[in-house]
C-alpha cells in the first residue's frame, strides 16, 4: 500500500461511508460501504459469499457474473451503492434445499467445467442469457435481426456466451449442459 | 481506487445541479468504462453522480416519424426494441457487435457515447498521452499502433473511439439531446464528438456540467435496408478493427442515396460523406461501390503497424454495399 496523497486525504473527508440495502438470494444485508466498493467485493468482502469470482476485475473475463432484478451483470464495474433494492442472484442462491438445480446438475453431467474458476459466472450467464433468449433478444450471430423467431443454434449459444472466458476451454460441454437445462425452443 | 462523493440524481435538472456544484463531477451510468478508468486511475472524479435512475424517457415514436431513446435506456434494451429491430436494424447490430451480454445490459445509451478510448498508451500511466495530460506527448505515433486510427489523426493522438452503437448514429444521422446550466441544446451527431487536432484531451461538444438526456433517430425509411459489419481479431467480444454501417436507398439498380459511417478506422465516429457522395444517383453494382471506397481512403494515412486498415476499410465497405443493394428488405 502506498501512503495516501494530500488530494486522497481531503477526498476521503468528504466521502463517507453510506448505508444501503443489498437484497441478495431473498436475504437482506444492511452495509456500511464506501462509494468506491465494487459489487463484487462488496459480495465478497461485506457478505462473505465467495462463490462469485474475481478474475480480470475490469470486464474482460465474465467470471464475476451475478444476476441483478433478472439481467446478467459484471460485479466487478458495477459499484454496491448502485444497487441498493435490486434483487441480487448469485451461484449461492440457485440450489434448492441443498441440492443443485437443474443447470447445476447439467454442468455436472456435461463435464462443463475442469477448474470450475469460471463456473459460477458461466452458470449465472447461461440463466440471463436464456432470460434474454426468451424475451425475444436478438444477437450478433443472428440472421435478420427484425425476425420475430430466433432458433438457439450452436453459433448463437457461442455468441450469447462470449463474455465467459473458460481457459480450459469446457465450452462444448457448456455448450450440452445449456442445452440439457433449458431444451431451448425457437423463441417468439 | 481513490475515494469519492456518490450522489444519485433523480432528475436530469438536479443531475447538472449536483454536477455544478462540485469541482470534478462525473455521470455515472452503467459504469462500464467509468469504474474501470477510475480503478487505473485515469479518471479521478471527486463526485460521482448516478443518472441511472432519472425519470425513465424509454423509446418511444416521435411526432415527425422518428424515434427517441432515452440516454439512460441500457444498450441491451435499445437493441432489444421492436422499433429499432424493424426500423433501424443498423443500430440494433451494430449493439450486439459491441461488447458482451452483460455488458449490453449495463452500459447505458448516454455511457456509450461518452466512453473513452482503448488506445493502450491512454490507459497506461507510464505512457505518454496527449489526451490524458496535454502537452505530453503521444506514445502511440511511434508505437504498437495496429489497432488506431487512419483517418482524423493529428501529429497529437491517433486514438480510435472505440463504440460501435455511435457507428450506426452516425450513419442515421442521430440527434444528441443536452441540457445543462444554460439550458437545453440539440447537437447534429457528426458534430458531438471532435477531431483530436491540437486539443485531444477534448473529446465532445459537451460543455462543463452538461449531460445527455435523449437522442433522437430521424425517420429514415431506407434505414429497413441498413446493416453493420464488424471485423475483428476474434469472432465476438473484441473492438472493431474495422466495421461499416451503411443504409442503402436503391430502387431498379439505381442508388438515390446511402448513408455510411465507419468505425475502428477513425478519431471519431467516422460518417462516410466522401462515399456517399459518390453513390447519389449512380448505378447500383460493383464498380461504383469500388470508387466510393476508393474516394472515402483517399486520404487515409497510415502508421507502422495499421496500414492494413486502409485497403481493408475498402474491401469491407464494397461488400456491405454489394450485400446491402441485393438484400431482401420486408415492408
Amino acid at each position: 500500500m502506498h501512503s495516501s496523497t494530500l488530494e486522497e486525504q481531503a477526498a476521503d473527508s468528504v466521502c463517507q461511508s453510506a448505508p444501503i440495502t443489498l437484497r441478495i438470494n431473498g436475504i437482506e444485508h444492511h452495509l456500511e460501504i464506501e462509494p468506491r466498493v465494487s459489487l463484487l467485493d462488496a459480495l465478497r468482502e461485506y457478505v462473505h459469499l465467495t462463490g462469485t469470482k474475481k478474475g480480470c476485475n475490469q470486464g474482460a473475463c465474465g467470471a464475476c457474473t451475478v444476476l441483478c432484478d433478472g439481467a446478467r451483470t459484471l460485479s466487478c464495474l458495477a459499484l454496491a451503492v448502485q444497487f441498493d433494492g435490486v434483487e441480487i442472484t448469485t451461484i449461492e442462491g440457485l440450489a434448492r434445499a441443498g441440492e443443485p438445480d437443474e443447470l447445476q446438475s447439467a454442468f455436472i453431467d456435461q463435464d462443463g467445467l475442469q477448474c470450475g474458476y469460471c463456473t459460477p459466472g458461466q452458470i449465472c450467464s447461461a440463466i440471463g442469457m436464456m432470460n434474454e433468449f426468451r424475451a425475444g433478444m436478438p444477437s450478433a450471430a443472428t440472421p435478420d435481426v427484425s425476425a420475430e423467431t430466433v432458433e438457439l443454434t450452436d453459433e448463437e449459444l457461442s455468441e450469447r456466451m462470449s463474455g465467459n472466458l473458460c481457459r480450459c476451454g469446457a465450452y462444448v460441454g457448456i455448450r450440452a449442459a445449456i442445452r440439457q437445462a433449458f431444451h431451448p425452443e425457437p423463441n417468439k | 481506487m481513490r475515494n469519492f462523493a456518490y450522489s444519485r440524481a433523480s432528475s436530469a435538472g438536479e443531475a447538472v445541479n449536483l454536477s455544478s456544484a462540485s469541482s470534478h463531477a462525473k455521470f455515472l451510468g452503467g459504469g462500464t468504462n467509468l469504474v474501470d478508468l477510475m480503478r487505473e486511475n485515469i479518471e479521478r472524479p471527486d463526485t460521482v453522480i448516478d443518472v441511472t435512475r432519472i425519470a425513465p424517457s424509454a423509446i418511444r415514436e416521435t411526432e415527425n416519424g422518428g424515434v427517441s431513446i432515452g440516454a439512460e435506456v441500457r444498450n441491451s434494451a435499445v437493441a432489444g426494441h421492436p422499433l429499432i429491430r424493424q426500423r433501424y436494424p443498423v443500430l440494433a447490430q451494430a449493439i450486439l457487435f459491441g461488447a458482451s451480454g452483460q455488458i449490453r445490459n449495463m452500459a447505458t445509451v448516454g455511457g456509450n457515447i461518452m466512453q473513452r478510448t482503448r488506445c493502450y498508451y491512454f490507459y497506461d500511466e507510464a505512457s505518454r498521452c496527449n489526451k490524458r495530460q496535454p502537452g505530453a506527448g503521444c506514445d502511440a505515433l511511434h508505437g504498437f499502433n495496429r489497432i488506431h486510427a487512419v483517418l482524423g489523426t493529428s501529429d497529437q493522438c491517433i486514438a480510435t473511439h472505440p463504440s460501435d452503437m455511435c457507428v450506426a448514429l452516425a450513419a442515421l444521422e442521430a440527434k444528441v439531446c443536452v441540457t445543462g446550466p444554460h439550458g437545453e441544446r440539440i447537437i447534429a451527431f457528426e458534430e458531438f464528438h471532435l477531431l483530436p487536432g491540437a486539443t485531444p484531451n477534448i473529446e465532445t461538444q459537451l460543455a462543463p456540467n452538461e449531460l445527455i438526456t435523449s437522442v433522437e433517430l430521424p425517420p429514415m425509411a431506407f434505414a429497413r435496408r441498413s446493416l453493420y459489419r464488424k471485423v475483428r481479431d476474434r469472432a465476438s467480444y473484441a473492438f472493431a478493427l474495422v466495421s461499416v454501417a451503411a443504409a442503402l436507398d436503391v430502387d431498379n439498380g439505381h442508388i438515390r442515396r446511402g448513408r455510411i459511417a465507419l468505425g475502428g478506422v477513425g478519431t471519431k465516429p467516422w460518417r462516410a460523406h466522401e462515399a456517399e457522395r459518390i453513390l447519389t444517383g449512380a448505378q447500383a453494382g460493383i464498380e461504383t461501390y469500388r470508387r466510393a471506397a476508393e474516394a472515402e481512403m483517399a486520404h487515409a494515412v497510415g502508421y507502422r503497424d495499421n496500414t492494413f486498415k486502409i485497403e481493408l476499410a475498402r474491401r469491407v465497405l464494397v461488400e456491405v454495399l454489394s450485400e446491402l443493394a441485393e438484400k431482401e428488405v420486408r415492408p
